[in-house]
């Protein structure tokens, strides 16, 4: 590899210069303006912040106190309502789990190119997309609009929250999967159900068990949230206590939902390892 | 392989074993049994009058909702800014605490892997189970309502999950590179900058930007417990029963959202 | 210069990787460092500079102890000992550049070596070395674009702007091809020589040791077997080393031939 005579690099042509690391962006503007852009934008931002300073500082008080009820967290006094938040907030997110994957499935199959026809694809990309931009409140909130009050609404809400997430990342796996081995099936002759059912299902069930649970985690995350708007669950009885500055009612709701979260997590690491 | 002698010693082969197959079926019906309760209890605390209403209702709500009133959308141009800002800045401040986090968490770079790393994993795990909501919730008790609490609301949210990526890029990096800069005589913060630090970038500018789009969709609905943002428009138009108002802000959500997903699949792609 | 007395190593494991070493090394000589994969070879080698700390015995370098170094000092300490590592161990995202000037951030502070600010003469010297090694027009290529020979040799580069009195190399050659591997191996032997260095080589290839280094060291089980000139290195040596095989291809014949493919 030797390189033109007029572009050879030469050593005494280099000692005695200075060094300096060739930069990321290599254009010059472009590098500046992005770098003033950035601060431009930074300055004009935290100046449109409009923090009531006074306001924050009686408020540090107030956020004192809340860190100090985590070290005292009231279970006791609320306990008929956290009890009964929490077990609704957990059925609502099993319920809304299992449908989710039995729904995300078909939608799935749809949603993966090499499977599906055209129009059947874009339904399910659309019904992937529609489920994935919608925050879960706002679903929420029509919902409870609809159904009115209950866990029902949040069980919806969670169930179609579940397709999106579920479908999207189900679909991708299905699209990359190892094709030699699915296309083994179909030489066989294999109906599509049959093909299905021995060349795709065994491929993708692993990580669909993975994913289920750590949906499963994150409905019960969002189903902590529901219960503001209406739609069931820890929530209401959560929003009352910050209503009503209970802050070690509050704590004692939030370390229930870190130690679930925990333990969800702790389950999940046990039974993708035992997929495996 | 699960294997089967029948009486005169042949082996036939099963896909799974009588014992093995009977506790499938067991799982499957206490899985069916545990659905068919949860399934009660939600039935039980609905009230069926108002759901076999549901259609007429949500056609009433669709008839009021449609056309959306496009004018609204002059009045949206401020919270929207005011949502990037929230997001945006919450997952700058996000980032600038979820590096020490992660280097405290990681089990080859944290201190002390007895005392630091648990008390790193619980911040993570803390600031992860809570939903930004209810963090938002928190600092509207605590700092007032505005975006400044919705801000800090994202930025708490967001730290537990950079950290969380972060510290599991700095475990899986090549310590080979680690050892050569230890073995110049470089000291521990050196090694950090040149062994660990150009490992993880990458990781690192991939977090951010994932976290900032999930940030934006997030932050659109802050507004509904007083954090600021579209969402304050949003809970307005609902108190106010101003349907077209709330399906122009739907309208408004879902682009930014898409908007927001595409430039950080693009600035994604322009990074690695 | 470098002297082991009754190094040993134990690994937590209860792996005896190193059994009383005792071993003096005048300075400027070339030493290959020859047994079987999990002889304790590398341990050897990475006790010295103590990226493994040895349970036993001490290593003396010039008149220090190492092994009773204090942190700061153990870093003053490695700035003398250039090390060369089979997978190179580069940075695989910085520039080429970098990689030669990390060597010398034993020298230098934290803020300058983060700000890229090095002193001009470690700038020069990293010219002069990339050049000495062929890859001056490389300089500014990401580390991870080379070719593993090419990497081999910023891998030499970064080892030797630490100034160091001795190098520590461990397999430098086993991801190289035969050729490359040859000419990185009379590199390295080269630069020894003008710079009066001291080398510790770990080396799987025994006629490659042979036709480069002045002496040879046989490590079995963490024990010296052999400590000889290259040309000691008989059949039945190999056989106490390695074990029962058939040698006779493996040695270098008086004119260094070919090696077999
Ligand atoms: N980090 C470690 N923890 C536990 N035991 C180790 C460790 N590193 C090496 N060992 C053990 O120490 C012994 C010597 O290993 P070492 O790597 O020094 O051998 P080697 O001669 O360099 O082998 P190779 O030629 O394969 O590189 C081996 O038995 C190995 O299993
Ligand atoms: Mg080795």
């Amino acid at each position: 590899m030797s390189a033109p005579v007029e572009e050879r690099i030469l050593l005494d042509d280099l000692v005695g210069k200075g060094w300096r690391k060739p930069p990321f962006i290599k254009r010059g503007w472009l590098r500046w303006g992005l770098i003033l852009g950035g601060l431009v934008y930074l300055v004009v931002a935290l100046a449109s912040m409009d923090v009531n300073w006074t306001r924050v500082y009686e408020g540090l008080d107030r956020g004192w106190q809340f860190v100090l009820a985590f070290t005292n967290p009231d279970f006791t006094s609320r306990a008929a309502d956290i009890k009964e938040g929490m077990i609704e907030s957990i059925i609502m997110s099993i319920a809304a789990t299992v449908v989710g994957i039995a729904l995300s499935i078909p939608v799935a199959l749809g949603a993966a190119r090499n499977i599906a026809p055209l129009p059947v694809y874009l339904v399910c990309r659309g019904i992937v997309a529609m489920s994935r931009a919608l925050n879960e409140i706002i679903v929420a909130i029509l919902l409870v609009a609809i159904f009115g009050f209950g866990p029902l609404a949040g069980f919806i809400t969670l169930s179609f929250a579940s397709i999106g997430f579920l479908a999207k990342l189900l679909a991708e796996d299905i699209e990359d999967l190892d094709r030699s081995q699915a296309e083994a099936v179909k030489a066989t002759g294999a109906s599509w159900m049959q093909w299905i059912n021995y060349g795709v299902q065994p491929q993708v069930m692993p990580r669909l068990i993975g994913l289920s649970i750590y949906r499963l985690d994150i409905n019960f995350r969002e189903s902590a949230i529901l219960g503001l708007v209406g739609a069931g669950g820890i929530g209401a009885t959560l929003n009352t206590a910050f209503d009503r500055y209970e802050f070690d009612t509050a704590a004692a709701i939030l370390l229930l939902i870190i130690v679930i979260v925990m333990a969800l997590e702790y389950i999940s690491g046990i039974v993708r390892g035992w997929v495996q | 392989m699960p294997q089967v002698l029948t009486g005169d010693g042949t082996k036939i082969w099963m896909l799974r074993d009588r014992k093995a197959q009977f506790t499938r079926w067991a799982a499957w019906m206490v899985g069916a049994i545990i659905f068919l309760w949860c399934w009660k209890q939600i039935s039980d605390a609905t009230t069926w009058f108002f759901v076999w209403d549901a259609p007429r209702i949500a056609g009433d709500i669709g008839g009021r909702a449609m056309p959306p009133r496009w004018e609204y959308i002059d009045k949206l141009w401020k919270p929207l800014w005011d949502t990037l800002n929230i997001a945006t800045l919450g997952t700058f401040f996000a980032l600038i605490m979820a590096v020490p986090v992660a280097f405290l968490a990681a089990k080859n770079t944290t201190p002390s892997a007895l005392f630091i790393r648990p008390v790193a994993l619980f911040i993570i795990v803390a600031s992860r189970s809570i939903n930004s909501l209810i963090w938002a919730l928190l600092l509207v008790a605590i700092l007032g309502p505005g975006i400044f609490a919705g801000m800090v609301a994202i930025a708490i949210r967001s730290v537990g999950f950079c950290a969380k990526l972060l510290y599991e890029a700095i475990e899986e990096i090549d310590l080979k590179q680690v050892e050569a800069i230890t073995a110049t005589g470089a000291s521990r913060w050196q090694v950090m900058a040149y062994g660990i630090v150009p490992q993880i970038l990458p990781a690192f500018a991939g977090i951010a930007v994932f976290r900032w789009d999930i940030n934006i969709r997030e932050s659109t609905v802050l507004g509904l417990v007083g954090a600021g943002g579209i969402g304050l428009q949003l809970k307005g138009s609902l108190d106010t029963l101003a349907w077209p108002q709330v399906s122009l802000i739907i309208l408004v959500i879902f682009g930014t959202v898409i908007v927001s997903e595409w430039v950080s699949a693009r600035v994604r792609g322009a990074i690695i | 210069m470098l002297e082991l007395r009754n190094l040993s190593k134990t690994y937590k494991t209860g792996d005896k990787a190193l059994n009383d070493v005792t071993l003096d090394v005048p300075g400027g000589q070339v030493l290959a460092l020859i047994g079987p994969s999990g002889a304790g070879k590398s341990t050897l080698i990475r006790c010295i500079n103590r990226l493994v700390e040895p349970t036993g015995g001490s290593v003396v370098l010039d008149g220090t102890d190492v092994t009773r170094l204090g942190s700061s000092g153990l870093r003053r300490m490695r700035r003398r000992m250039g090390m060369i590592f089979q997978e190179y161990a580069l940075v695989e995202r910085l520039t080429v550049m970098e990689n030669v000037l990390s060597g010398r951030l034993g020298y230098v502070g934290f803020w300058r070596s983060w700000a890229r600010k090095y002193p001009q003469a470690d700038v020069d010297e990293a010219y002069r070395l990339l050049d000495r090694v062929g890859l001056l027009a490389m300089a500014d290529k990401r580390a991870d674009e080379l070719s593993g020979g090419q990497r081999q040799r910023v891998g030499i580069a970064r080892a030797l702007i630490q100034n160091p009195a001795l190098l520590l190399v461990d397999e430098p050659t086993a991801s190289l091809d035969p050729k490359t591997s040859r000419q990185i191996m009379r590199l390295i032997c080269e630069l020894c020589r003008e710079r009066d260095l001291a080398a510790i080589i770990n080396i799987h290839d025994v006629k490659l040791a042979q036709m480069f280094v002045q002496r040879v060291i046989g490590l079995t089980k963490g024990v010296v077997q052999f400590d000889g000139p290259p040309e000691g290195l008989s059949e039945d040596v190999l056989t106490r080393i390695y074990g029962e095989e058939d040698w006779k291809e493996t040695i270098a014949k008086d004119d260094g031939g070919e090696e077999a493919a």
